[in-house]
């Protein structure tokens, strides 16, 4: 009995000591340190793709502490765990901003999750880098998009079908959420404008998570028999994919038959696909793990290390994450403070290599300027590049071929200094986002 | 017979004859010649192509083809492989397949072109030129010879007009399906030779229908008539897809092809070939409907035990079949070389892995909850989430489950209808199930003990039934069935942690609907949701036909509470 109560008390007593310590040492650390805010899924659906943007922000604070941190101080990552709950990343946002005091945050996956911090992050003039590809018709004064715009990986890859694959009718399929229904917005407006007749597009949707494809497959088989060279683009989600892609092949669809071309399967999300049977078909991103290129083969030598995994691929989130992050610090030291308002006008023109060779410049309208690369699948679950944009393409925040947006453009330094800048009325309208 | 019509008259100026006397299939064809007749051709085609057949013989030896095949880009691929092709040269079409394989290589040491076979200790070489087998090395010392969908395209279709007379009839067949997918005009004379040789009448038709894709663009109107009733005959989308746009009227509303009637003729073509598609539409919708029954009959069948029989609500039982359909990643795994077996090997360790996680989960926790179905919900909701993340801690990712050959691919019934094997296999699989599971409940002991305790505890227990061992056996078999049916869908869906969520609300749904603790039931409102779920989806989209399966159910439900086939009598639970 009394043994016990010993080493209840024991146990309580070092616990105390412990939390007094690394109280000690955070207060210590405060005064002399920069916070970075990373705000990222670690549970539920989106940790899948999640978990490894924060290993990767985390890999890149390490990197630069090393190398002796940002204006003499250490870099200290506040990792908090939004739970992919749309309306946990506002509170979780605002606790990093006003409670933590982070100089910067690196986070968000879904547009729908983007949308909800927006409002917390202007209010408390926060900075927020953003690295997935995403439907754009948005410009932020407090969001920096690494990611790809549509002008940056839709048009490119449906220019690339149309010139290199000769394709003539387009099925345009995806998940029912925001980004696939504005993206195909914009490339049947797109596609139309290019002479492709309205009866040569068909757009269907499905839920998320859709698993009996057995119809639409189909129904693309039929549309795509009728003389003229069909493509789909694909926009489908996360775990529908595999089941897609499975009944493809199952129904004999060969990639040079119906090449499908996705915006939303890289390298991480071919891990959990039997790939021998998706040879060939595309898929467009700014990034490729087969990229050849002395800062791509450094930057996969030093995640393996991190990651302790020699397996873990790298995908093109993780590039956006790398060139965000190095931008900022870039702009800090070249602003020599981490207040937001000098940094984000420094962060304008700032460039860093790309890992797939070239420069990639951070624009006026907070989007990247950044080459487009078209991969192929390959049976070891690698893409084979098979085309590349001979230079960057400049981010493009408000498409040009919607009528809503046409006239629309982000420009964040003076005269303009505004998102979505009218420019046939010359004005900039109330709202920032 | 239309079809021997066409060919009697093969010498018949053809639109397309003149360009291909000069160009690559002239050779492909010589090779079909006596060795006097190539030299009359040869001449023929030094007259018509003479610049052309000159820079071949400096650039066109096989080596050198070969070797530049190699080292060119993807456009120049192209023209590489119509060259060699023009060579009759056996080698080609061993080099061909292995490009298209992607067993290509050219060593890095000395820039040989090789082929490349995968093995135990690395990569086992052969010699393209001399077909000597050389060094097994590493896959670093090789650089593959990259292709793209251009090039992977242009492949198959010189591959086919190489294997058009092929010993193997399925490669014949194969070959000529190959050559309708995308007609070549300067192929017809080589597709007319094969046909005429042709003996096996099934790629025979096949044949003719390449033939007449092409013929319906010459000039002769007999010919082109001819090829319209071949391929108005046919169950073919692309026969359709060619029918439709020369029966196309122009805005006057006269035939756009109008010398010899052949815009009209095409224009009925088009419409029998409609009739006859739609005949099998209907068809293949009912398949799919039957296998998407036979899938949700997979996924709910378990609970229609655990559920059904013992009225658990088992929030867990999605993720008993997660858990069988990571048996068999794992059994694939350990076993990478038994692939083809692989399903079958799973099957009995699915049932054993997921029913002996079903007896713990019974004997540990829901033992406890019986008679509280509140508790019992939340209790193995939490298991669930438990279970999940797991599974997500060992590996977030969706995991590769490879098929095995004997699964993949399709059976052809016509040009219009295919079945793919593994919908088949599930179909017959959920039916195999569903019967042993109604033998084990109606024949065996256990059986017996099973419904004597869910009916009547006390009156069971009073018998000598021990009815906690019962109903942990029951569980777990519940549990079990469930594991099996994660092995059928991992076949045909992602597997990873969070698989099992997608099929929990549409068991619930087919046990409900069917009415609970009544196996008949569960199969017929399983087969019931798939065919009207398939025949909504074309009109109503996948996302409302969706919703609107389930208004019916909430109406149905409302007329009848006890769903379809309801336990009459005096149903005793406790």
């Amino acid at each position: 009995m009394s043994s016990n109560v010993k080493k209840l008390v024991k146990k309580t007593s070092l616990a105390i000591g412990a939390t007094a310590l690394a109280t000690g040492v955070a207060l210590a650390q405060a005064a002399e340190t920069i916070k970075v805010g990373v705000l990222h899924s670690l549970s539920g659906t989106m940790a899948i793709s999640e978990t490894t943007l924060k290993d990767t922000v985390l890999m890149m604070i390490d990197e630069q502490n090393k190398a002796g941190g940002v204006l003499g101080k250490k870099l200290e990552a506040v990792v908090v765990d939004p739970a992919s709950n749309w309306p946990l990343f506002a509170e979780k946002a605002k606790q990093l901003l006003s409670k933590d005091k982070v100089s910067v945050i690196f986070g968000c996956w879904t547009s729908v999750s983007r949308k909800s911090v927006l409002p917390v992050i202007e209010a408390e003039n926060g900075l927020l880098f953003y690295p997935v590809q995403y439907e754009g018709e948005e410009s932020s004064k407090n969001v920096f998009y690494t990611g790809a715009a549509p002008n940056q990986q839709a048009i490119p890859a449906v220019d690339y079908l149309m010139a290199s694959e000769g394709v003539k009718r387009w099925v345009l399929e995806g998940t029912d959420y925001v980004y696939p229904r504005t993206t195909n917005k914009i490339l049947e407006a797109y596609l139309i404008s290019k002479g492709v007749k309205k009866e040569d597009i068909s757009i269907n949707y499905t839920p998320f998570g859709h698993s009996d494809w057995q119809t639409r497959v189909a129904e693309i088989k039929k549309f795509g028999s009728a003389g003229k060279k069909t493509a789909v683009v694909s926009t489908i989600n996360g775990d529908a994919n595999v089941p897609f892609y499975k009944e493809l092949a199952n129904a004999g669809i060969t990639a040079e038959d119906i090449p499908v071309v996705a915006f939303s399967v890289g390298e991480e999300e071919l891990s959990g696909f039997d790939t021998k049977p998706l040879v060939g078909h595309l898929a467009a991103w700014n990034y490729f793990m087969s990229a050849e290129a002395a800062e791509n083969d450094a930057f996969i030598e030093q995640w393996h290390k991190f990651i302790k995994d020699k397996k873990r691929p790298t995908n093109d989130p993780m590039e956006a994450t790398y060139i965000g992050f190095k931008m900022w610090v870039k702009a800090v030291e070249k602003a020599g403070t981490t207040n937001v308002d000098a940094v984000r006008t420094a962060m304008y023109g700032i460039t860093v290599p790309n890992l797939t060779g070239g420069i990639a410049v951070m624009n006026t309208n907070h989007h990247l300027t950044k080459p487009v690369l078209i991969g192929e699948i390959q049976e070891d679950g690698q893409f084979e590049i098979v085309w590349q944009t001979p230079g960057g393409v400049i981010g493009d925040a408000w498409t040009d071929f919607l009528p809503e947006s046409a006239n629309l453009v982000a420009d964040w330094t003076p005269p303009i200094s505004c998102g979505n800048f009218n420019i046939k009325t010359g004005k900039c309208s109330g709202q920032n986002y | 017979m239309p079809q021997d019509a066409i060919f009697s008259k093969e010498i018949k100026p053809h639109k397309t004859r003149a360009v291909s006397d000069g160009l690559p299939c002239s050779s492909l064809r010589a090779r079909k010649l006596g060795a006097e007749k190539m030299k009359i051709l040869i001449k023929i085609g030094l007259l018509m192509g003479l610049g052309l057949l000159f820079i071949k013989a400096h650039a066109g030896d096989f080596a050198t083809l070969s070797h530049s095949l190699a080292k060119s880009d993807y456009s120049q691929k192209n023209r590489i492989i119509d060259e060699l092709a023009a060579l009759d040269d056996d080698r080609t079409l061993v080099i061909f397949k292995a490009l298209i394989e992607g067993n290509l290589y050219l060593r890095k040491s000395d820039q040989t072109v090789v082929v490349g076979r995968d093995s135990r200790e690395g990569v086992e070489l052969t010699d393209v030129l001399t077909g000597q087998p050389l060094e097994v090395v590493g896959i670093r010392a090789l650089e593959k010879v990259r292709i793209n969908n251009s090039v992977r395209g242009k492949l198959r279709t010189v591959i086919a007009s190489l294997q058009l007379s092929a010993k193997n009839s399925d490669i014949r067949r194969q070959s000529a399906r190959d050559l309708i997918k995308s007609p070549q005009p300067e192929l017809r004379n080589l597709i007319a030779t094969a046909y005429e040789k042709e003996e096996s009448s099934s790629v025979k038709s096949e044949m003719a229908m390449a033939l007449a894709m092409v013929d319906i663009e010459s000039e002769d109107v007999k010919l082109r008539r001819e090829a319209i009733d071949i391929l108005a005959s046919s169950y073919s989308s692309e026969a359709l897809g060619i029918l439709e746009r020369f029966g196309e009227k122009d805005g006057a509303g006269n035939y756009k092809e109008a010398e010899g009637n052949i815009g009209k003729l095409a224009a009925e073509g088009a419409e029998r070939v409609r009739h006859r598609m739609e005949v099998m539409r209907f068809i293949e919708n009912l398949f799919f409907g039957i296998s998407l029954g036979s899938v949700l009959l997979l996924a709910a069948i378990g609970l229609a035990i655990t559920f059904g029989v013992m009225g658990v609500i088992n929030m867990a039982h999605g993720e008993m079949i997660m858990l069988g359909a990571y048996t068999t990643f794992a059994v694939q795994q350990l076993f990478p070389n038994w692939i083809e077996a692989s399903i079958i090997i799973a099957i009995p360790m699915a049932f054993l892995v997921s029913g002996c996680v079903g007896i713990l989960i019974e004997r540990t926790v829901i033992r406890h909850l019986y008679g509280r179905p509140l508790e019992t919900l939340l209790a193995t909701f939490g298991i669930s989430l438990f279970l999940q993340q797991l599974v997500r801690t060992y590996n977030s990712n969706n995991v590769p489950v490879i098929t095995p050959d004997w699964m993949s691919g399709f059976y052809q019934v016509n040009g219009a209808l295919s079945l793919t094997y593994n919908r088949l296999y599930i179909i017959l699989f959920s039916l195999m199930v569903l019967g042993l599971l109604a033998i084990l409940l109606r024949k065996t002991l256990l059986g017996l003990q099973m419904r004597a305790a869910t009916q009547n505890r006390a009156m069971a227990n009073s018998m000598g039934i021990k009815s906690s061992w019962v109903d942990a056996l029951t569980f777990g078999l519940g549990s079990g069935i469930a594991g099996m049916a994660g092995v059928a869908l991992s076949q045909i869906t992602n597997v990873g942690p969070n698989m099992g969520q997608g099929f929990i609300i549409d068991s619930f749904m087919v046990v409900v609907f069917g009415g609970v603790g009544n196996l008949l039931g569960t199969f017929f409102a399983a087969m019931g949701l798939g065919i009207v779920n398939k025949f909504l989806e074309p009109y109503a989209g996948a996302v409302l036909g969706k919703i609107f399966v389930l208004i019916f159910i909430i109406l149905f439900i409302q007329w009848r509470p006890r769903g379809l086939f309801a336990l009459k009598g005096r149903f005793v639970t406790d």
